[in-house]
């Protein structure tokens, strides 16, 4: 049994326009050790997804899911006592601003051993020393001074470091990274995620990495959810994904990778912005930016369908970079870009 | 934190010497000189005034005059007044534990009460608790005090005859004053009927002092609030699973208390303008209400010796928030 | 939010044309100022006061000044031995209560406009002149300004009227000079602020000279702080001045001043509730419509706070 199950999860905020579908469906399932990737544009809805899943959305935001299992435990039903005993012990979370997510009011000592005291309780000492432990295992040196240290004296690297430790303080089953190296210099961010697969693997615990970055995915991830406007457009083993992406936007995302576009003299770019509240396009929500939309992507929204070796949202999916399945009027490629 | 203190006093210093000149101006600026001031209404001779301008100085330039007079001021000499003879710094300091009684205990109650309503008028932002903490907040601070004290002598002491009209104790009561402080001589004393009749004596003037104290702290209080449940770090302390009464008395709290502290210590300026008020109603005998008597008495020694000395009481009492707000914010505290 | 922005002008046609057609800075501020609803009340109840003040001869029943001799301490009509002649009662000398409170709204207004023309006219001249010439002269306005915001402000006003004599119009000399910091340090911060933006230096350029780079130029962009704080400085002057008053340090009887009449109505307070009671709430209503109102100014003119 996956250790997460989320089946067709819908979180709509309410806003002086009237609802706004942020996610709009999703489907996901993470097994016990495992590392899935989640990619997508800013407003895609990933981060909204966890948020939710994790119980942190603000009051305004509606959550309805057909399923929404966390080891075994409907965690829609869930009660909030309960729920808490949960969260921060068997799931944990990290987010993309180390240095706004710790309290500046507080030492790292104090932060990191309160997670601890609340979920696992043990004497004042004990926890001290689990806190040493626990920075000297996220790579920060002299560990034992810096519990007195105060976020404001430590870099953003450090601090995303003893967000880390904080987050496996209670051996989570499931971590949570909610685009944790955004933030950070571009030396640093590797060392995060190595750090973070690298505790993933040690750990055994099942890590979501959510992230816009196509690139960091093929290091890290074995599985791929592309998210797209609070939809879930493609799911699959990440060699096969970006061996023969299926989707229209997972093509275009990986086109727009530096990495794979040698020899081109400008990076392909993908036209327009991700629909916001006021303008959600009937159809397919891609349409309007797809290379190969034709009239019944403006008019039907397609169904994730499972192929081969995962699930695809689109009436026509690529192969090898040309759309299959075209209907016999099928418009010229490019006409309605 | 030392070279944190030392600037601010650093920044003082001047401040303080601008206050000593505007004291040593009062007396020069109003119309007559002190010597007729001094004499009063029956006259004197040129001869006799003349002498006496010489004796106290008045006749030399200005700013030997000031040297004089600050070098008086630091060895504590403020002059006599005119009235009693006796030096200004012995009538200040005998009424100063008054004072500092009520606005005490003012601020211990608008803390009391505007803190935890602040706290939780953010906590329920937009629901009716807020809408009424902030409609209420909103008239505190627009309240006349010196109307809001006879509107409570009119309840209290007039209709319900629960509170007496004015005054520190009952004249029953005799009590040697050792702090100064009624409350804790009373106490001191082991006189409880005079410890109660001090505190029913207190309750009316500390509610009318901290009135607008109270309204000022929990609006402030409320928007800090408000602005650090968004932050970052209070979703972390949710996504670590903590009860919302630790996340909100705690990790929110903290960080909102920072500008509360600063909005309370400037609380100390107004709050003696307030007591000016307060003491005036309820015949209280504290520094305010004898800086009015003085002034209708034209009395000038005492007011400028008064005036300098609760420029400089402000004075210390902000500087010693000003350190309270390095204690409390560790961001401040580490920085040069 | 920025997403949103862009698909809106994008794709609703509606949304670019009142893009296209901004509205009017006055339009935009009504818009937002109608939406607190305290704001409107506060301003209605403002409008109010104005009208009785200017029509007060017109409206009043009675002399302000004039004493019924029969009729001493008469309770107002709705209580026993209350009469219509008299519909708030009258006071200690028998003069009509509610002609006296109608000709303080009069005073109250005055008060107000006269203190916050005087401090805010002399705080944008030291504001500016700060902000403009750094050194020598800022440094010593400044500091001026830190030392009187050293001193209570009740303390300052007091001591300001003793010098000057006990009057009405000294005691809002005295306000206005004691509020004068609070307008020099706001405008001279904002001052500066616009000073290193880019349209200051374009106007430095074409050769604008110095009166009009600081009236015409900097100036208008600073006004929207000082329009809160005058409003806000407006309330406080009507609540300072009636303090004043009733220290005996104000207006001076028999002016119906209402902190003078407060003062008088004292050594009645257990026997005549309504002698207190009206100039006092005439005082809490006006001040309070004044901050609801500075409220929400304040809220429509700080973009920070404008939503799209």
């Amino acid at each position: 049994m996956a250790l997460l199950d989320i089946r067709n999860l819908r979180v709509e905020f309410r806003t002086a326009q009237g609802l706004f579908p942020a996610v709009d469906g999703i489907d996901l399932t993470v097994d016990e050790g495992e590392l899935l990737g989640v990619v997508g544009e800013s407003g895609s809805g990933k981060s909204v997804t966890m948020l939710a899943l994790m119980g942190l959305l603000p009051w305004t935001a509606n959550v309805t899911a057909d399923r929404m299992e966390f080891a075994g435990r409907d965690m829609l039903s869930i009660p909030p006592r309960e729920r808490r005993r949960l969260t921060g012990a068997e799931m944990a979370m990290i987010f993309q601003e180390p240095m706004s997510s710790l309290n500046p009011c507080f030492t790292v000592g104090f932060q990191l051993t309160e997670a601890i005291k609340v979920h696992q309780g043990g004497t004042r000492r004990q926890r001290r020393d689990q806190a040493a432990e626990l920075l000297q295992q996220v790579g920060i040196p002299s560990a034992a001074s810096r519990l007195s240290a105060f976020p404001h004296q430590l870099s953003g690297g450090m601090n995303q470091r003893v967000m880390i430790a904080m987050a496996i303080a209670c051996n989570p089953k499931l971590l949570i990274a909610d685009e944790p190296t955004t933030a950070l210099d571009v030396t640093i961010q590797a060392q995060i995620l190595d750090l973070l697969v690298q505790l993933q693997r040690e750990r055994g615990m099942a890590l979501i990495l959510i992230t816009h970055d196509m690139a960091v995915v093929a290091e890290t991830a074995r599985r791929v959810n592309v998210m797209y406007a609070g939809q879930q457009v493609e799911t699959r083993p990440v060699d096969s994904l970006f061996d023969n992406p299926r989707h229209p936007y997972t093509a275009a995302l990986l086109d727009a990778l530096p990495e794979r576009a040698s020899g081109k003299t400008r990076l392909p770019t993908i036209p327009g912005v991700v629909p916001g509240i006021a303008d959600r396009p009937g159809g397919c929500l891609f349409h309007p930016r797809c290379r190969f939309a034709q009239q019944r992507c403006k008019t039907n929204r397609p169904e994730l369908e499972s192929d081969r070796d995962g699930r695809v949202r689109c009436f026509f999916p690529l192969d090898r970079g040309e759309p299959t399945d075209w209907p016999e009027d099928a418009e010229s490629r490019g006409s309605a870009a | 934190m030392f070279r944190f203190a030392i600037t601010r006093i650093a920044v003082l210093l001047p401040t303080f010497i601008g206050v000593t000149v505007i004291a040593f101006s009062l007396i020069r600026l109003i119309p007559g000189d002190p010597v007729e001031l001094l004499a009063g209404e029956r006259g004197i001779s040129a001869e006799r005034h003349a002498k006496l301008m010489q004796e106290m100085g008045l006749d030399r330039p200005l700013h030997e005059q000031y040297l004089t007079f600050i070098l008086d001021v630091f060895q504590g000499d403020l002059g006599k007044s005119i009235r009693t003879k006796t030096p200004v710094s012995e009538e200040f300091f005998a009424l100063f534990p008054a004072t500092v009684e009520l606005s005490l205990c003012a601020l211990l109650f608008a803390v009391a009460i505007g803190l935890p309503a602040g706290v939780l008028a953010g906590v329920r932002r937009g629901k009716v608790f807020d809408h009424s903490v902030m409609t209420v907040s909103l008239a505190g601070y627009s309240m006349p005090i010196f109307w809001w004290g006879l509107l409570l002598i009119i309840l209290f002491s007039g209709t319900l005859g629960w509170t007496p009209v004015s005054g520190r104790i009952s004249v029953m009561h005799f009590i040697e004053p050792i702090t100064g402080f009624m409350l804790i001589d009373t106490l001191l004393q082991g006189n409880y009927a005079a410890f109660n009749s001090a505190v029913r004596h207190l309750i009316l003037p500390a509610v009318v002092l901290g009135t607008i104290p109270l309204a000022v702290i929990a609006r402030q209080t409320r928007s800090a609030m408000i602005e650090v449940l968004g932050e970052d770090y209070v979703r972390t302390a949710r996504a670590k699973g903590l009860p919302p009464w630790r996340i909100v008395g705690l990790h929110a709290l903290r960080n909102a208390l920072i500008p509360v502290v600063t909005v309370i210590g400037l609380q100390v300026g107004l709050l003696f303008s307030g007591a000016i008020l307060t003491e005036t109603i309820f015949a209280w005998p504290g520094i305010g209400k004898w800086l009015v008597d003085s002034i209708h008495r034209r009395d000038y020694p005492s007011v400028q010796g008064g005036l300098l000395l609760v420029a400089s009481t402000v004075m210390i009492v902000n500087l010693i928030v000003d350190l309270l707000y390095g204690l409390i914010n560790p961001r401040i505290r580490h920085a040069r | 939010m920025t997403v949103d922005a862009n698909a809106v002008q994008e794709t609703d046609p509606e949304a670019q044309g009142l893009a296209a057609r901004p509205m009017h800075p006055l339009v935009e501020f009504w818009v937002y100022f109608r939406e607190s609803r305290g704001a409107v009340a506060g301003m209605a109840v403002i409008a109010v006061v104005v009208i009785v003040a200017i029509f007060a001869d017109v409206l009043a029943p009675h002399d302000p000044t004039e004493q019924f001799r029969d009729s001493l301490l008469t309770p107002p009509v709705w209580a026993e031995d209350g009469s219509w002649a008299f519909p708030l009662g009258t006071d200690a000398v028998g003069r009509d209560m509610l002609s006296r409170i109608m000709h303080g709204a009069r005073f109250s207004m005055v008060i107000g406009l006269v203190v916050v023309t005087l401090s805010l006219s002399i705080g944008i001249g030291l504001g500016l002149v700060a902000g403009f010439f750094r050194g020598v002269v800022e440094t010593l306005i400044m500091r001026l300004m830190d030392i009187m915001l050293a001193l209570p402000s009740l303390l300052l006003a007091i001591v300001i009227v003793a010098i000057l004599g006990p009057s009405l119009f000294n005691a809002m000399v005295a306000i206005a000079l004691v509020y004068l910091p609070h307008f020099a340090r706001l405008t001279r911060a904002a001052a500066i602020g616009e000073l290193s933006r880019d349209y200051v230096t374009a106007s430095r350029v074409a050769g604008a000279g110095l009166p009009r780079l600081m009236f015409s130029t900097v100036l208008p962009n600073c006004l929207p702080p000082l329009i809160v704080q005058a409003t806000l400085a407006f309330s406080s002057a009507i609540l300072d001045a009636a303090a004043l008053g009733f220290l005996g340090l104000g207006a001076q009887p028999p002016l119906p001043e209402w902190g003078t009449m407060l003062a008088e109505a004292r050594e009645f307070v257990l026997r005549a509730w309504w002698v207190v009671t009206f100039p006092g709430l005439a005082i809490l209503v006006t001040v309070l419509a004044f901050n609801l109102m500075g409220d929400g100014l304040r809220d429509a003119l700080d973009p920070k706070l404008k939503r799209s």
